[in-house]
């Protein structure tokens, strides 16, 4: 197991060293820089300031720099916000994470349940019910969902704020809105999982014991019937961490979600970096963490 | 205790946390506090005057630093004592002195002397510093020689300070709106003790703007900076006319989705949007009426040329194109906001008669372009160079229908998000783009001047001798009416050339509480903050 772990461990620093090769790359390809503005500045300045940043050296050399910086826990500054990318990020990842955090749990305690009742109503009102809330759920994005939220939820109920981000209260919608899509997919993959193991021998057999109907359920159904379910959030948990540009935007979250488009708009190409190494690399921490729960959840993988 | 107890003594809790959250709306407990709370579009690049280039970032930093001269609430062209307690100009306002006021004090306590002000011009206009809008003080005689490397003496600028509460100013031209000019955040001086305690004159990017380090001289002071959440700047107690500053605070919230920030408003979370999407200027003209303020805009929109194109080189065409667009109907059904219909690039002040060039005229039009030898088969075809924000993209499809309806023209449209579009703008690879300027002072030479050759901003590949000689006259021209008529035209030779057509002026579209006093209509929008103040409204 350690072993393992080890060696996904290494393969994660590979695919984020690519991940971040490629970004760098495809970010100096785009046409402008981080000092072009509407207004523009005299060839001397742009020059300076490119000078500063290293970007006058080749993509070589300012590639070999950029990792020696890497090396010294340094993220480098970024051009355009003239801050240290490592403090940027450091004050936008608290919201992102606690949003995360909370559209997860929104996402496993509708979603997993509402997956299992399905698939044991299977056919049922309940079910086709379920499955037509969970299909919207996927189908309607979140810019629809966010607005009408706050637009007729947040208006109406005095703890709750359109936008901002002061108090816990202000975590509800934003969470609400980034959980449920996640919560219809993975009452979708519950239900289909459900399904598959509920047809198994063993639990017809468990069935033809005489065991009661909620043990074989909650003891011998749930523990195969969610290892889907626990696949697709690791990853999910990733992405719901990195945060949502329209979430953040139309809730006023101060996250990480903006700093992805809008480094690749300003063409701050410290940032992007810095948000790619950061995203990459939780995006590999939590496909390990689901490898290690799956695991767990079946022995035959062991082996 | 029962499980059933525990579970009533929890719902009593949340109870009574929701009971405590109800009360008075946000914005008047902020308003009783003396807190005014903006809607402030993006966060700041940062809070040195002398890097930041923004409105966004002048917003914020007219809180915390003074210039020279203030604004004055509600008249333009008034301009009140800030740092300077006086000032005066020789005759043909070529040499300034301004006496700095001797209770002039950083928040700190420390004395703002001249010297501050001689460090501050000398640190922007560093060629290491690398400041983008050093460009605002190459009026300073030998700034731009010292600020290009080309002199590397300071004493060769035009700066000095006789004693420490006199700085004299020479400039390289005659003008007479330095006044305005000292307003403009690059004017600003900045701390020296501080700086230099955290790096050095040319270094960029030090800590000295931190919450913790900042010192400035204006009425409020920066308290906290929660990156993408809000900036909090309190009163400062050290200022020299702490008495007519009436609020306690000020928080800038960094909006960037239009509809999040009014529906903020309409929620009573701000005292003042920062703008106003088109479509909910009608929703709240009609429902919001008493919180709308639509109020001129020191900017023009308007289409560039490039006129190196083959096709576009020709006059003829340049002027059909001009003569059928219908501002008119641009303004009433997509932008709704009592923007006016542009005849030039400077928009008309009491003093400055804009020439009248352009206006709506399809008949005229089709008859240019059949002079122009289209017509018939030969249909005119170009391309338009658009950006990808919704505003542009309507207006592009108007344009295309106008130019389709009027001139039989086949235009395609070309989306190109932000830095792709200025790229592709700077090196002429466009037909027409859309574009817009915003002066940085009231005067007509901050739409002028960038049309000269080589300027940067002028993006049209259009050059004309004559015209910048009459703007190197109006620079040497002492008396301020000739000098202005002077302008006026070279305005008219620019508009005659048509390397651009100018479509509207801008407004402002905002809302603003009323419980807001003291925050009139200015034509830069840079509301001094000392003067505004704070009650519930009566509605309230």
């Amino acid at each position: 197991m350690l072993r393992t772990i080890v060696s996904r461990l290494l393969q994660g620093i590979v695919v984020v060293f690519c991940l971040l090769l490629i970004t760098f790359v495809l970010v100096r390809l785009m046409p402008g820089d981080p000092f072009s503005g509407e207004k523009a500045h005299s060839a001397h300045i742009i020059e300076k300031n490119k000078e500063r940043f290293h970007l006058d050296k080749s993509y070589p050399e300012q590639f070999a720099v950029y990792l020696g910086l890497l090396m010294q826990g340094d993220m480098g500054d970024s051009p355009v916000k003239e801050q240290p990318v490592a403090k940027i990020i450091e004050h936008s990842f608290p919201a992102s994470l606690i949003l995360g955090l909370a559209g997860i749990t929104i996402a496993i305690v509708i979603g997993i349940p509402a997956g299992i009742l399905s698939a044991l109503k299977k056919n049922s009102y309940i079910d086709y019910g379920t499955m037509v809330i969970a299909m919207a759920g996927i189908s309607i994005p979140s810019f629809v969902i966010a607005p009408l939220l706050a637009g007729h939820i947040a208006t109406h109920v005095p703890f709750l704020k359109v936008a901002g981000w002061g108090d816990p209260f202000d975590w509800i919608l934003p969470a609400l809105t980034l959980g449920l899509g996640t919560a219809a997919y993975l009452a979708r993959i519950t239900r289909g999982g459900m399904l598959e193991v509920l047809n198994q021998d063993y639990i017809r057999t468990a069935h033809a014991k005489g065991v009661h109907p909620a043990i074989v359920v909650t003891k011998h159904a749930i523990r195969g019937g969610i290892i889907p379910a626990v696949a697709y959030i690791g990853p999910a948990f990733a992405a719901l961490i990195t945060g949502s540009f329209i979430i953040e935007t139309i809730f006023q979250v101060p996250g990480m979600g903006q700093h992805f488009v809008n480094a690749t708009k300003d063409r701050d190409y410290f940032l992007l970096q810095g948000v790619v190494i950061l995203f990459g690399s939780l995006i590999v921490f939590a496909n390990l963490a689901a490898d290690i729960a799956l695991v767990m959840l079946n022995p035959r993988i062991r082996a | 205790m029962s499980f059933a107890h525990m579970v009533y003594l929890l719902l009593a809790a949340c109870g009574l946390a929701l009971v405590s959250c109800k009360g008075d709306p946000p914005i008047d407990t902020y308003t009783k506090k003396k807190i005014l709370v903006l809607g402030n579009s993006t966060e700041p690049q940062g809070l040195d005057p002398q890097i930041v280039t923004g409105v966004i970032e002048s917003n914020i930093i007219r809180a915390l630093f003074e210039g020279l001269c203030v604004e004055h609430p509600s008249k333009q062209g008034i301009h009140l004592p800030g740092a300077a307690a006086s000032w005066q100009a020789n005759d043909d306002f070529t040499e300034w002195t301004f006496q700095l006021r001797k209770d002039g004090q950083w928040s700190d306590g420390t004395p703002l002397t001249a010297e501050d002000f001689l460090f501050s011009y000398q640190r922007i206009l560093h060629p290491d510093f690398g400041a983008e809008y050093a460009g605002m003080l190459y009026y300073i005689q030998g700034a731009e020689s010292y600020n290009k490397g080309e002199a590397t003496d300071f004493s060769s600028v035009g700066i000095s300070a006789p004693d420490p509460y006199t700085l004299k100013i020479k400039l390289k031209a005659s003008i007479p709106f330095l006044p305005d000019l000292t307003k403009h955040y690059t004017w600003y001086p900045v701390p020296k003790h501080i700086i230099l305690k955290h790096g050095t004159i040319d270094q960029r990017n030090t800590p000295w703007t931190e919450p913790e380090n900042i010192v400035s001289n204006g009425p409020f002071i920066l308290k906290q900076w929660r990156l993408n959440d809000f900036i909090h700047a309190e009163k400062n107690a050290n200022y020299w006319d702490k008495d007519t500053v009436k609020l306690k605070g000020i928080r800038f919230l960094p909006v960037s989705n239009q509809y999040t920030e009014a529906r903020m408003f309409f929620n009573e979370q701000l005292h003042a949007t920062y703008g106003l999407a088109p479509e909910m200027i009608e929703h709240a003209s009609n429902h919001y009426k008493k919180y709308l303020r639509q109020e001129t805009y020191l900017g023009t929109n308007f289409i560039r040329f490039n006129v190196t194109d083959p096709t576009l080189k020709e006059l003829k065409v340049r002027q059909a194109l001009a003569l059928s667009i219908d501002s008119e109907a641009i303004i009433t059904h997509i932008l709704k906001g009592g923007q006016k219909p542009a005849y030039g690039i400077v928009p008309p002040t009491e003093d400055y008669h804009t020439p009248n060039a352009v206006s709506f005229d399809p008949i005229r039009a089709k008859q240019l372009l059949q002079e122009a030898g289209y017509g018939g088969s030969k249909k005119l075809r170009v391309t338009l160079l658009s950006t990808d924000r919704e505003v542009s993209k309507r207006l592009s499809e108007a344009y295309q229908d106008m130019w389709k309806k009027h001139l039989d023209a086949e235009v395609s449209i070309e989306q190109r998000e932000w830095k792709t579009y200025l790229s592709r703008m700077s090196e002429l690879d466009y037909q027409l783009a859309l574009g817009g300027w915003i002066g940085d002072y009231p005067d007509p030479t901050t739409f002028l001047d960038m049309w000269k050759t080589g300027d940067g901003n002028n993006r049209t590949g259009w050059s004309n001798k004559q015209y910048e000689a009459l703007l190197a006259t109006a620079e040497q021209t002492k008396d301020p009416e000739a000098r202005l008529r002077i302008l006026e035209q070279a305005e008219a030779l620019f508009l005659s050339e048509m390397p651009i057509i100018p479509v509207y002026w801008y407004t402002t579209n905002y809302l603003l509480h009323t419980s807001v006093k003291g925050w009139h209509p200015l034509l830069l929008n840079n509301h001094p903050y000392k003067f505004v103040d704070l009650e519930l409204s009566e509605a309230n």
